[in-house]
C-alpha cells in the first residue's frame, strides 16, 4: 500500500515541479507549486514525519504561497517583461542539458553509494518518531541554539522586508508626479490590484480609443514572462 | 518503499529546480524554483532521518523551511521595491551590480 501512495505522491510532486518551470503565467506557477508542496507533505507522511508534513501544509502551502499570490497579483498587472521575448532556444537547451546532467550525477551518487541501509525501509521506529512532542522536545533541548537563531533570522527578515518594500523615502525617489513609460502601456482604471493597493491616482485619465467608447489597451500579451 | 526511491525523487526535483532557475527570467518564478530546490533538500533530509531512525534530520528540515521563508520574504520585498521604482521585473535587466 505504501508503494501506491509513494508513486501517487512522487508523480504528483514531479509533475508540480515541472509545472512550476514550464507554465508561462506566474500565477499558475504558484498554483503548481502549491500542488507540489501538498504532494511533498504526503511523501513526508510516508516517511513518518508527521509534524514536518503538517508544518509544510500550514506554513508553506498556506502562508508562504498566499504571500506569493498577493505579490503576483500586485506586480503582474503590468508585466514589463512582456516587452522581451522569452529566453532563447540555446539557453533553454543548455538549461535542460544541465538539469539532465545534474540528475544523472545525483542518481549515480545515490545508487552507487556504499550505504547499505539505503536499500531497506529503515529501522522500525516507534509511534513517537516525528511526532510533535518529540520534535518539540528536541527543539527545546538539543537544538535550542539553532531554534533561537532561526527565530532571530525570521525577525531580521521581517524587518528587512518592511524596509525594502515601504512606500517612499530612504531607498530612492518615488515621486508620484514622475511619469514613466510604463504608465502608458496599461490604461488606468481597469481594476488591477496594483491600483487598489498602490493608490496610483496620479495617472492620466482613460484615453479613448479610435472606436469611441473603448479605452485603448496597448499592453502586450499576457503572462509572457 | 526503499529509501533510495525518495532520494531519486529528491534528485529529480532538484534538477528541475536548477534548470528552472537557468531558464526563467521573472524573479518571482526564479524564487519559486529556489523553493523547489530547497524542498528537494528537505525530502533528502527527511529520508535520511528515516534511514537512521533519528529525528535530527527532521529538525534540519524545519530549519530549512525557516530559511526558505526568510528568503521568500526578502525576495518578494525586492520585487515589490522594483515594481515601485518602475524598474523592469526581469533579471536580465537588473544589472547594476553586474560588475
Amino acid at each position: 500500500m505504501a508503494e501506491v501512495f509513494f508513486f501517487i505522491a512522487g508523480i504528483g510532486a514531479v509533475c508540480g515541479a515541472v509545472g512550476v518551470v514550464m507554465v508561462r503565467n506566474p500565477f499558475y506557477s504558484v498554483l503548481a507549486l502549491v500542488f507540489h508542496l501538498l504532494s511533498l507533505a504526503a511523501l513526508f507522511l510516508l516517511l513518518q514525519a508527521q509534524f514536518v508534513a503538517a508544518a509544510q501544509v500550514v506554513v508553506y502551502a498556506g502562508a508562504v504561497m498566499v504571500l506569493y499570490v498577493f505579490v503576483v497579483a500586485y506586480v503582474g498587472g503590468s508585466a514589463p517583461g512582456t516587452l522581451r521575448a522569452p529566453v532563447g532556444r540555446g539557453q533553454r537547451a543548455t538549461a535542460v542539458l544541465f538539469g539532465l546532467a545534474l540528475f544523472v550525477e545525483l542518481a549515480i551518487a545515490v545508487l552507487g553509494s556504499g550505504l547499505k541501509a539505503l536499500d531497506g525501509d529503515g529501522p522500525t521506529v516507534g509511534a513517537s518518531f516525528g511526532s510533535p512532542d518529540h520534535i518539540g522536545e528536541l527543539l527545546l533541548t538539543k537544538f535550542l541554539l539553532p531554534f533561537e537563531v532561526a527565530s532571530f533570522l525570521l525577525l531580521i527578515a521581517a524587518v528587512g522586508a518592511v524596509v525594502l518594500a515601504r512606500r517612499r523615502g530612504g531607498i530612492g525617489e518615488d515621486d508620484p508626479d514622475r511619469v514613466a513609460v510604463m504608465d502608458f502601456r496599461l490604461p488606468p482604471g481597469i481594476g488591477t490590484m496594483a491600483e487598489a493597493v498602490g493608490g496610483q491616482s496620479s495617472r492620466e485619465p482613460l484615453e479613448l480609443g479610435p472606436g469611441g467608447g473603448e479605452p485603448t489597451r496597448t499592453g502586450g500579451k499576457e503572462g509572457g514572462w | 518503499m526503499s529509501i533510495e526511491w525518495y532520494l531519486v525523487v529528491s534528485a529529480l526535483i532538484f534538477s528541475i529546480g536548477a534548470a528552472g532557475v537557468l531558464t526563467r527570467r521573472n524573479p518571482l518564478v526564479i524564487l519559486l524554483c529556489l523553493e523547489l530546490m530547497l524542498n528537494a533538500a528537505n525530502i533528502a533530509l527527511i529520508a535520511f532521518a528515516r534511514m537512521w531512525g533519528n529525528s535530527d534530520g527532521q529538525i534540519f528540515a524545519i530549519i530549512v523551511m525557516v530559511v526558505a521563508a526568510c528568503e521568500v520574504c526578502i525576495g518578494l520585498g525586492l520585487v515589490v521595491a522594483l515594481y515601485r521604482r518602475r524598474l523592469p521585473i526581469d533579471v536580465d535587466e537588473i544589472r547594476e551590480l553586474h560588475g
